[in-house]
C-alpha cells in the first residue's frame, strides 16, 4: 500500500514554479548549470552561460505536431532577439538526435537547440509534455511560461517584460 | 602464390557477409522490452508520434547488427533505465524483485509458526463423527431417551 502511494505521490506533476511566476515572485530559473550537449554533440551549453541575455527556453521534441506549428514563430522572436543579444535556446525532449537535426533543417531553424535526452533539465521544469516555453531576463529569472504551443502575442509581451525587468 | 590466391578468394567470399550487417535481433523481441517514455506504456502497445520514432531507432539498430541486448544498452545509455520495460537492479526499483520475495518469506515464517499450534490444539469435545476424544457413559435421562427413539423407529 505504502508503495502504491509513494508511486502516485512520486508520478505528481511539479507546480511550484507555476505558482511563483504566476504570482510574479520572478523565481531563478531551474537548472541554469546544468551543461547539455549540443544537438551534433560537439560542446555542451549551461543557461548560466547566457546569464545577462533574454533567453527563450522552448521545450520540444520532431515528433510533436504542436512542436512544428510554432517553430516558425519562434524563428521569427530569434530573428528579432538577436538584435537585442537575446536568443531562443531550443532543448529537445526525448527525441532522436538525427530526427530533431531533420526538423531544425526543415523548419530552417537558426536558433541554437540542445539535447536533454536523459532529463537532466526538463523535469525541473515540471515539464512532461510538449511544447513548453519559458522566458527568462537577463538575471536568469523565469518572467513568464507557457505551457502548450506559444503564441506570437503571448512571446511578444513577455519579452518586453524580460526587458524592462 | 597459390596460398595468396586462396587467401584472396576466400577474403572475397567472405567480404559480402562481412559488410552486410545480419540482423541479430528480431523487432518483435525488441519491442516488448522497452518502454514508450513518454506514454508509460510498453512500446508494443503504444500508439504515439513518439512510440513511432521509437521504433524507428529499433529497427535502425537492428538493421546495423546490433543484438538485443546491445540495443537495450544503446537505449539506455541515450534516454536513460527508464527506457526499458523491465524493472532495473538499482534503487526503487529494486522494490519489484525484492517485494514479492519478502511476502513469500514472510509467509512462510507465519506458516512455520502457526502450524505446530493448530496440530497441538485439542479437538473439540464430541467431534462431529464420534471419533475423536475418550467415549463417556451416558447418563440416565439420556439412556431413557435413546430407548424412547429406538422405540419409536422400531429398531
Amino acid at each position: 500500500m505504502s508503495l502504491l502511494v509513494y508511486g502516485v505521490v512520486a508520478r505528481r506533476d511539479d507546480t511550484s514554479l507555476d505558482s511563483a511566476v504566476k504570482k510574479g515572485q520572478l523565481p531563478a530559473a531551474p537548472g541554469s548549470g546544468v551543461a547539455l550537449p549540443t544537438l551534433d554533440g560537439s560542446s555542451r551549453q549551461s543557461l548560466a552561460a547566457l546569464r545577462g541575455k533574454v533567453v527563450v527556453l522552448n521545450f520540444w521534441a520532431s515528433w510533436c505536431p504542436p512542436c512544428e506549428d510554432e517553430a516558425p514563430v519562434l524563428e521569427r522572436v530569434q530573428r528579432k532577439l538577436e538584435s537585442s543579444g537575446g536568443t531562443v535556446l531550443g532543448v529537445t525532449y526525448k527525441d532522436d538526435a538525427a530526427s530533431s537535426r531533420d526538423f531544425m533543417r526543415k523548419h530552417k531553424l537558426s536558433y541554437p537547440s540542445l539535447r536533454d535526452d536523459r532529463l537532466d533539465l526538463a523535469p525541473k521544469y515540471g515539464t512532461t509534455k510538449l511544447p513548453e516555453t519559458f522566458v527568462l531576463d537577463k538575471r536568469g529569472r523565469v518572467v513568464a511560461m507557457s505551457r502548450g504551443e506559444v503564441s506570437q502575442d503571448f512571446l511578444t509581451r513577455a519579452i518586453d517584460r524580460a526587458q524592462s525587468s | 602464390m597459390r596460398a595468396a590466391v586462396l587467401a584472396l578468394l576466400l577474403l572475397l567470399a567472405l567480404a559480402p557477409g562481412a559488410l552486410a550487417a545480419e540482423p541479430k535481433a528480431s523487432f518483435n523481441d525488441v519491442e516488448d522490452e522497452v518502454m514508450c517514455d513518454t506514454c508509460n506504456v510498453p512500446l508494443n502497445i503504444a500508439d504515439s508520434d513518439r512510440a513511432e520514432q521509437e521504433r524507428q531507432i529499433i529497427r535502425r539498430l537492428i538493421a546495423q547488427g546490433l543484438t538485443k541486448d546491445q540495443i537495450k544498452d544503446r537505449l539506455k545509455a541515450q534516454y536513460g533505465p527508464g527506457i526499458l520495460a523491465t524493472p532495473q537492479d538499482s534503487g526503487f526499483s529494486l522494490a519489484v524483485w525484492w517485494v514479492p520475495v519478502a511476502v513469500v518469506v514472510a509467509l512462510l515464517a507465519l506458516i512455520a509458526a502457526l502450524l505446530p499450534r493448530w496440530r497441538r490444539r485439542d479437538p473439540p469435545d464430541g467431534g462431529d463423527d464420534g471419533a475423536r476424544g475418550p467415549a463417556r457413559e451416558l447418563t440416565a435421562s439420556e439412556t431413557r431417551r435413546l430407548e424412547q427413539d429406538l422405540a419409536r423407529y422400531d429398531v
